[in-house]
């Protein structure tokens, strides 16, 4: 009965979405054919083809009908959707508008994807931070970075980027030395913020301070010394250390360090991928990479199961859970030392020439094709300055909000009876407080990851991509009707249903909210 | 039942509470968590202080009246480029100087173009305050309309419920729909030519949305607390509830948003300029200043600096101002434990020890 109800419930909002759907297309439709002619240049024209043209124009985009009923010639087209065959019409080149955007929507998601990510896990994690930090010194230098984050343009933060990330890079690349000053500065800086967020009061924090000081000079002083920059790497020994430590990590924060079996288990992990180090490397030449390295991350996965299962008895979702993310990680930062193992063979290509941050475009087209890791890295190269801008940009807010839903939930009474009951500190924070403050950070996500299908207009023009924000940039340009309310329909078809969704969402992950009541 | 000494404890909850607001009007409440925060008080005084430079540095005209400004050049004066000024042989730099001569600088000083030269040869400075001036007309005007109509329609859906509310929230969506970007491009290509202050309106009339539904969820929650009722059996009219009962409570969240949405609108107006669809030439703005001379950022960076620090102050002050309003406004704030608190404490737990 109940299923029954949430059915109607979900119909009922798609019909109101379609309504909807076809009410601000109407609008918009009128709105932009009658503010502009789309035969303005060619009326003023000298060209004596310009006649010709304007005839020709005027069939074909079915000028002669007034907007507002060529409007149902368009929504003819598009309600096609319900037999199979959807007809968005054609651009004003003469392209079918389905077949621009089908094209231009991969560039967008390849864009926006690891942006969004970025800025979501970073954006939620610092905010967590900073509310269980609240009123602390990294608390007040949060509030102001996101503040500050708030109030920059895109296109003012994208010139800089290429200016100091890129151009002043690539210049130091040329001879990697880091200078005493510069040295001292970082180390200040990081240690200022691992003291902060460590919270620790008196003679402590002065310990933390001066230990992770001295650590991060010493370590980039000598990797400085090993021309590291060049030549980046792991190696299996550091790579052996690194999984260690996520061992470590990822125990501590998801079941705590005193299990030891979860620990025992992340750690065979560790060993693992310290025993697999050459034979993958061997395994990355093969052919067939993208495949090659979806069957390992399965295999990883398959073996974290694995061995987690021979080795707990006992709490074994909690265990196995552990183990994969932890294997997972393992995985990510192997991939990353093969990344680093061809930097030296990427930068010196001819195409490349050592200087390998790009400030515009998605590809480099000089480069040869075939080798799937130079290919991969240069993909990643030109991701980097649009993936910084695009998550400077967005994280902020996620941290404010992250920030103030933990603090809401933190004042719960469920806290505090967890708290009363002797949870360890760990478990009230991530079990009770951070899975409730998923919900509605999920409900936000979601309507976030519609808009930036059609959200990242400047970006895609600062750098110089062609997706979705260049379509409808020119589909404005150059009053093409068809394509921009393509680009329309997609965006704004994609946000109506993000909002469903979320609703839907918030409804099965919080219990205490019934969909059949309020809207 | 234990209900006196209940009673007690939750007394004792409530005077501690209240030492702080005791004898106070909300307002005065309001006003003196609002005081206390130190952010917000510094922006005010900055965002003041950058408002009246703004407006009174180019000559103006109030109802017919010319009001002649205090600085020499206007953005229609083309003076000669100043040569050998600079270093690295640079045409045009700027000439304003901050640091003291007992620093080892220059002494503090505006000079003939604090701000430079643009390619032409227009003094700088005094584009960049024609910019910020039609940007913080853009960021008020967007505020005031989406303001206004994000209250009225979130407050009478909230209020009425029913096919009202389900009229109006569809409504809302509808709106919702169109990305404001393109709503704002549309509008600022099609009627860009027709003023600034125009295309501020029109974009104020569709940057409401936010706004509309967190008013509806605030007045959701509160017609139903009891004072609305004690209004309403004392006969008190619809209209009277909502403006003297309930929208006096909702002001608080009204406040804020409407602050997040001008440091929003600012940078709207920004992106538009850019892509090209906000002001146009030759009236100026600090977006299309900015897009205007990015390329120039190698070879005479100052073009691109200063119209990008006023946008960035303006936003970042009106940002710290919401901020501070709403640690004022929210009843439920943790106060900041001050060192004063914390000293009180240390005195508490050694008399307790001593006992």
């Amino acid at each position: 009965m109940e299923d029954l109800g949430l059915l109607a419930f979900i119909m009922r909002r798609i019909g109101t979405l379609g309504v909807i759907l076809f009410g601000s297309s109407f609008l918009l439709y009128n709105l932009a054919a009658l503010s502009g002619d789309p035969l303005g240049e060619l009326r003023i024209s000298q060209d004596p083809r310009a006649k010709q043209i304007m005839i020709s124009l005027t069939r074909e985009l079915q000028l002669d009908v007034p907007p507002p009923l060529r409007y149902f010639l368009w929504l003819r087209g598009v309600l096609g959707l319900f037999v199979g065959k959807l007809d968005l019409g054609d651009t004003r080149a003469g392209e079918s508008v389905a077949t621009a955007i089908a094209s231009a929507i991969p560039t967008t998601v390849r864009l926006v994807f690891t942006a969004s990510i970025l800025a979501m896990v970073l954006g939620i994690s610092i905010g967590i931070i900073t509310a269980l930090r609240q009123y602390s010194k990294f608390d007040y230098a949060m509030t102001f970075v996101s503040f500050l984050l708030f109030s920059l343009p895109i296109f003012w933060v994208a010139v800089l980027l290429k200016q100091f990330m890129a151009i002043e890079f690539n210049n130091w690349l040329s001879a990697p030395t880091i200078s005493p000053k510069a040295l001292i500065a970082i180390g200040l800086v990081l240690s200022l913020i691992v003291s902060s967020v460590g919270g620790a009061t008196g003679k402590k924090n002065y310990t933390i301070f001066a230990s992770v000081f001295t650590g991060t000079v010493f370590t980039l002083w000598s990797l400085q010394k090993l021309n590291w920059f060049l030549e980046p790497g792991l190696g299996p020994i550091f790579y052996f250390f690194a999984c260690v430590g996520i061992a470590y990590g990822v125990t501590q924060l998801s079941v705590g360090i005193t299990n030891k079996t979860a620990l025992r288990s992340s750690l065979v992990m560790a060993v693992a991928g310290l025993i697999l180090y050459y034979p993958t490397r061997k395994a990355f030449t093969l052919d067939k990479q993208g495949l090659l390295i979806v069957a390992m991350a399965v295999l990883t996965v398959g073996l974290a199961v694995i061995t987690s299962l021979v080795m707990a008895k006992i709490d074994r979702p909690a265990i196995v859970r552990t183990t994969v993310i932890a294997g997972f990680i393992m995985g990510l930062v192997r991939l990353l030392d093969q990344l680093m193992y061809t930097w030296p063979r990427f930068i010196s290509t001819d195409a490349i020439n050592y200087r390998p941050v790009p400030t515009v475009g998605q590809a480099n087209s000089l480069l040869e094709p075939g080798d799937y890791w130079i290919s991969t890295l240069d993909l990643l190269m030109h991701l980097i300055l649009p993936t910084i801008a695009l998550t400077a940009i967005s994280f902020a807010g996620y941290i404010r909000f992250a920030r103030g839903t933990m603090l809401e939930v933190l004042n719960q009474d469920y806290i505090r009876t967890a708290r009363a009951k002797g949870l360890p500190e760990r478990t009230v924070i991530m079990r009770h407080a951070f899975r409730n403050t998923l919900i509605p950070l999920s409900t936000i996500i979601v309507v976030d990851f519609a808009g930036i299908i059609g959200g990242a207009i400047i970006t895609e023009r600062v750098f110089g991509w062609k997706g979705m924000g260049t379509l409808f940039n020119s589909a404005i340009n150059s009053f093409d009707l068809n394509l921009l309310m393509g680009v329309f329909f997609l965006t704004g078809t994609l946000a109506l249903m993000a909002n469903l969704v979320a609703d839907l969402l918030y409804s099965a992950l919080d219990p205490r909210i019934r969909t059949g009541s309020g809207a | 039942m234990s209900t006196s000494h209940e009673e007690s404890i939750e007394n004792s909850e409530v005077s501690l509470k209240d030492i702080e607001t005791e004898g106070l009007s909300q307002s005065q409440i309001v006003r003196k968590r609002f005081f206390r925060h130190r952010g917000a008080m510094v922006s005010i005084i900055f965002l003041i202080l950058i408002i009246t430079t703004v407006y009174t540095a180019l000559e103006s005209r109030v109802f017919g009246v010319r009001i002649p400004g205090w600085w020499k050049y206007t953005i229609e004066d083309l003076p000669e480029l100043k040569l050998g000024v600079c270093d690295d042989g640079l045409v045009g730099c700027p000439t304003l100087s901050v640091v003291p001569t007992f620093l080892g600088g220059h002494g503090v000083h505006l000079g003939e173009h604090p701000f430079g030269q643009d390619d032409i040869g227009r003094d700088y400075f005094a584009l960049v305050m024609r910019g910020a001036q039609r940007s913080l007309m853009v960021t008020f005007v967007i505020g005031a309309i989406a303001g206004v109509i994000g209250t009225v329609i979130g407050a009478i859906s909230g209020f009425y419920r029913g096919w009202i509310d389900s009229v109006l929230m569809r409504f809302t969506d509808f709106i919702i729909t169109v990305p404001t970007i393109i709503i704002g491009s549309v509008i600022g290509f099609h009627f860009g030519n027709l003023g600034v202050a125009f295309l501020a309106f029109y974009l104020g009339l569709f940057g409401w949305t936010g706004l509309s539904r967190l008013v509806r969820g605030e007045f959701l929650t509160l017609r139903e607390r009891e004072f609305v009722d004690a209004a309403r059996v004392a006969g008190a009219t619809n209209r009277r509830i909502i403006f003297k009962h309930i929208l006096p409570n909702a002001v608080g969240i009204i406040i804020v948003s409407v602050t997040l949405l001008m440091s929003g609108a600012i940078l709207l107006e920004t992106a538009l300029s850019y892509l090209g669809f906000g002001v146009v030439a030759p009236d100026v703005s600090l977006g299309s200043l900015i897009s205007q001379y990015q390329e120039s950022f190698t070879t005479r960076p100052w073009l691109f600096w200063y119209p990008g620090l006023f946008i960035i102050s303006i936003a970042l002050s009106i940002n710290f101002i919401g901020d501070g309003l709403r640690d004022a406004f929210d009843p439920r704030q943790r106060r900041r434990i001050t060192k004063k608190d914390r000293q009180n404490a240390k005195v508490a737990r050694k008399a307790l020890a001593h006992k």
